[in-house]
């Protein structure tokens, strides 16, 4: 073999292994759109670095990974005073002068537990947590105005991040007995005889079953089962109270019996009707607007076999082919919170003091913990109307100049009425939002390896086609106003 | 003298710069008023069946006690809350529509006020509302600010569809500085060829809500002040943008007002007692406003919601949701008096009073009578109207 021979095999053996290397990276890296996808959708808006991590993956082990690492517990600690609990007799004893004190107290709280949440999205590393315990906020609702407790609003959120991807069966047991519910759907003040049918028909409704899968009888009987739940007026902790129990036979389903509500919400587990509800509410929140009836029925079976696990029906959501076509990039649109944490994550905007965002996300339609009523917010177009879209672009533009808009704030302030605290607060916290547009930008100067500026902040083409031909800050400006940056 | 005739007269005297609204417009120029009443308003203690032992017999702890009735004529009358509506009521141009609901009633929340939104039957799913299908088949003049405006609301209610030029707002006078601020930020906001709008839906509802945006800027002027005080709270600021939006020269063909919390399963009587204060005072002050910009005889009101309550009173001081319920119809050019049929408690199905006029026909009212519309088309079938308004030549 002559040296000339040796060297061609060599060469031929590199180029070889080169192209292997490559149709290998093909298959397995899934690249930066379907990074900022899959980040997206599970969790916030990514930064461009975690796009880049994330590309590097094949979408399996992507998606292993997200769900994998999935916080139970809030690493924020708990707002101060959350935990006082103030008996409802005491409240009747109070003077007129300490229960307007106690109700002032009751709002600050509630706007501190908000707060605390919002911390809690902007600064973890298991946003996927935090959608899901959103997601349950949303499915299992209760407000602070009709729960009126930090606490039991707290211990309930705390809940629904325990068991956020967890088993639904035992989260939706858990819920049913959960003390801000017992208020929050009468059952607490449900008693034998004429019970309160408020729980039963929404736990059918809304929380397993789905409108229609149902009849008005298997509501009556269901409120008689329910009825002995009550809470503690010392701590506020779930309570059984016998006496209040209607223990007649009744007939849920077709099934009769000496029932209590642990056996209706047995026999509503058993329906199928419950996993595909619970499943189409999932594929809205993750895939599309329309679930896909056969993807949709497959997905809800198997649910329903692995004992009702949330992860393994979000694991199947993932990676269906559903979740990755095309035509699913920018069919969502994103949430108040979506689009306010998001934007405040990608940009890794640091916020000192969360607070005003609730207002924020109040003017925008989602007050949270304070969903509109008990089907909670509705979603998809309903988030955006002329209100809500223009108070979006006022934000969004406030974010992306807020270096220029520092000295105006300032005179504002100076001009403000001093019985506004609140309008102070959220005026000083928009001026110290720390954000330089330049400065982003520059991370994408001179790159010309994917993401580009527009991969990481559009899910699908800008609607605004003169927006592509700007450069450098003015790009970003244009990519954040265009109305596809509303989408997800 | 009258004092609405009074107000009148003043108002005739005080020389208004922009008198824009002849007393009785036609078609769209006619402002319809819907308020919700958000949660399913207790039918039985507001039009209280006062003179029906089985009204006390089935509310032992939550009816209303016939001396605080405020007695209409020998059978029926009103929470003691409503008094505000009562000098209507005197006017003849309060008009209560007994037994409102439909067949095979549902007692969801959601789905109930779907079917009311969008006039469908109990088994039918339609998407547009019926305010948005009556202005998709009769489009409202190009020159209007917009078909419709919803305010304090989120939601779109009766006008959600692809077919109405529709608007969610809290004031005018917010929404246009806020509109003309984002006018002036970058490129205009509606594209002449938005990318993509074909293909994706939600896409082209936001190309479609920034169109509405714009062409409701271009229209709305300023604030008219008023000199009707409107009450204070949510309610009475939603009756004030009410009042400016009817003020206003473009105009809207409809507007949609909320007021919620009637979801009453628990302590109903301090709640309902202080929903119905609200609402009958904000209906005054509307009245009064619209009187002095001379929109009164312009302008239906109306109230719904997805359902009544049940006559039985449930254990938690509270009712549970129901059926059929009493409505009101008031406006300049409304006919008073009660209308559809004293509630039937010796017939309950269920638990649940049958209805004895469909709110389609109440919608046929409006779409035929009020706005001289083909109501058959957009209703899917054919409704009586009521016959609850002035004739033309009256006015």
């Amino acid at each position: 073999m002559t040296w000339k021979s040796v060297e061609r095999l060599v060469l031929s053996l590199m180029l070889f292994a080169a192209a292997g290397a490559q149709a290998a990276a093909q298959v397995a890296s899934m690249g930066a759109e379907e990074a900022r996808h899959l980040l997206a959708r599970t969790g916030f808006s990514a930064r461009p670095d975690e796009i880049e991590t994330y590309a590097a993956l094949d979408r399996r082990a992507a998606v292993e990974r997200i769900l994998g690492g999935v916080r139970t517990i809030a690493r924020t600690a708990a707002p101060e005073g959350v935990n006082d609990w103030t008996p409802p007799y005491r409240l009747r004893q109070m003077s007129a002068a300490e229960r307007k004190l106690f109700v002032q107290e009751q709002i600050e709280r509630g706007l501190a537990l908000k707060a605390w949440w919002l911390s809690e999205m902007l600064g973890t590393d298991s946003p996927l947590s935090e959608r899901m315990t959103l997601f349950w906020h949303n499915h299992f609702t209760s407000s602070l105005q009709k729960v009126r407790s930090a606490r039991l609003m707290y211990r309930q959120n705390a809940l629904l991040r325990k068991h956020a991807l967890g088993s639904y069966a035992e989260l939706l047991h858990a819920v049913a007995k959960d003390p801000a519910m017992l208020v929050y759907l009468d059952s607490a003040t449900s008693r034998r005889g004429q019970p309160n049918e408020n729980f039963a028909r929404e736990v059918m409704e809304l929380f397993t079953l789905g409108e229609g899968n149902y009849g008005e009888r298997d509501i009556k009987e269901a409120a008689r089962a329910f009825t002995g739940w009550s809470i503690d007026r010392d701590g506020g902790d779930f309570l059984w109270r016998a006496f209040a129990h209607d223990d007649g036979v009744k007939t849920v389903f077709g099934r009769t019996g000496n029932f209590r509500g642990e056996d209706v919400i047995a026999i509503l587990l058993e329906q199928s009707a419950t996993a595909e509800h619970v499943v189409g509410k999932l594929w809205r929140e993750f895939v599309s607007p329309q679930p896909e009836a056969a993807a949709l029925k497959r997905i809800a079976a198997g649910f329903r076999a692995s004992g009702y696990q949330i992860r393994a029906a979000l694991r199947e959501l993932l990676l269906s082919d559903a979740f990755w076509a095309p035509e699913t990039r920018g069919a969502l649109i994103k949430s108040p919170v979506d689009l306010v944490i998001g934007t405040l994550r990608q940009f890794d905007i640091a916020i000192a003091d969360p607070l005003p965002l609730a207002l924020v996300l109040r003017n925008l339609g989602q007050d949270l913990l304070s969903p509109p009523n008990v089907k909670g917010w509705p979603g998809g177009d309903a988030w955006i109307t002329s209100q809500t879209l223009l108070a979006r672009k006022q934000f969004l533009e406030r974010l992306m100049r807020v270096d220029e808009a520092r000295m105006m704030t300032a005179r504002m302030e100076e001009a403000m009425d001093p019985q506004k605290p609140m309008a102070r607060r959220v005026l000083r916290a928009m001026m110290e939002i720390q954000f330089s547009a330049g400065d982003w930008v520059a991370k994408f100067r001179g790159r010309d390896v994917p993401p580009s500026m527009q991969s990481v902040l559009l899910a699908t083409a800008p609607a605004n086609e003169s927006a592509v031909a700007a450069q450098g800050v003015d790009l970003l400006r244009a990519l954040v106003a265009d109305p596809a940056y509303q989408l997800k | 003298m009258k004092r609405r005739a009074f107000i009148a007269a003043s108002v005739a005297t005080l020389a208004v710069p922009r008198l824009a609204w002849p007393s009785a417009g036609s078609g769209y120029r006619r402002l319809l008023l819907l308020v919700e009443l958000k949660g399913g308003n207790d039918g039985l203690n507001t039009v209280v069946p006062y003179a029906d032992p089985r009204y006390y017999d089935l509310r032992p702890r939550l009816a209303v006690r016939r001396d605080e009735v405020l007695q209409l004529d020998g059978h029926a009358g009103l929470h003691p809350a409503l008094k505000p509506l009562l000098r209507l009521w005197q006017d003849g141009q309060l008009a209560i529509v007994q037994g409102l609901g439909y067949p095979a009633p549902n007692l969801s929340h959601f789905r109930s006020i779907e079917i009311w939104d969008t006039a469908s039957r109990s088994d039918q799913y339609l998407g547009d509302g019926w305010l948005a299908r009556a202005f998709a088949a009769r489009p409202v003049p190009k020159g209007f600010a917009a078909d419709g405006a919803s305010v304090g609301s989120a939601d779109l209610g009766p006008l959600a569809g692809t077919g109405a030029r529709a608007i969610v707002l809290n004031d005018p006078e917010s929404f246009l500085r806020q509109a003309r601020w984002e006018g002036t930020q970058g490129p205009s906001p509606v594209l002449a060829n938005p990318v993509g709008a074909k293909r994706n839906a939600a896409l082209a509802h936001i190309l479609k809500v920034e169109a509405d945006i714009v062409q409701a800027a271009s229209h709305l002027g300023g604030n008219t002040s008023f000199r009707t005080e409107f009450p204070r709270g949510p309610f009475g600021n939603a009756v004030r943008t009410a009042a400016q939006l009817a003020a206003n020269e473009a105009g809207v063909a409809a507007i949609r007002l909320s007021l919620g919390g009637f979801d009453t399963h628990q302590n109903q009587p301090g709640l309902h007692q202080r929903l119905l204060g609200e609402l009958a005072e904000g209906v005054a002050a509307l009245q009064g406003a619209l009187l002095e910009i001379g929109r009164w005889d312009s302008t239906l009101l109306m109230t719904y919601a997805e359902f009544g309550r049940r006559p039985q009173e449930n254990q938690s001081m509270g009712t549970d949701h129901g059926t059929a319920s009493a409505h009101f119809v008031a406006g300049g050019r409304v006919r008073g008096g009660l209308y559809g049929e004293a509630p039937r408690l010796a017939g309950l199905e269920g638990g649940n009073l049958h209805h004895s006029v469909d709110f389609r026909s109440l919608y046929a009212t409006v779409l035929e009578r009020w706005w001289e519309l083909d109501a058959t088309r957009t209703l899917g079938g054919r409704f009586a109207p009521l016959e609850l308004l002035t004739q033309q030549s009256e006015i």
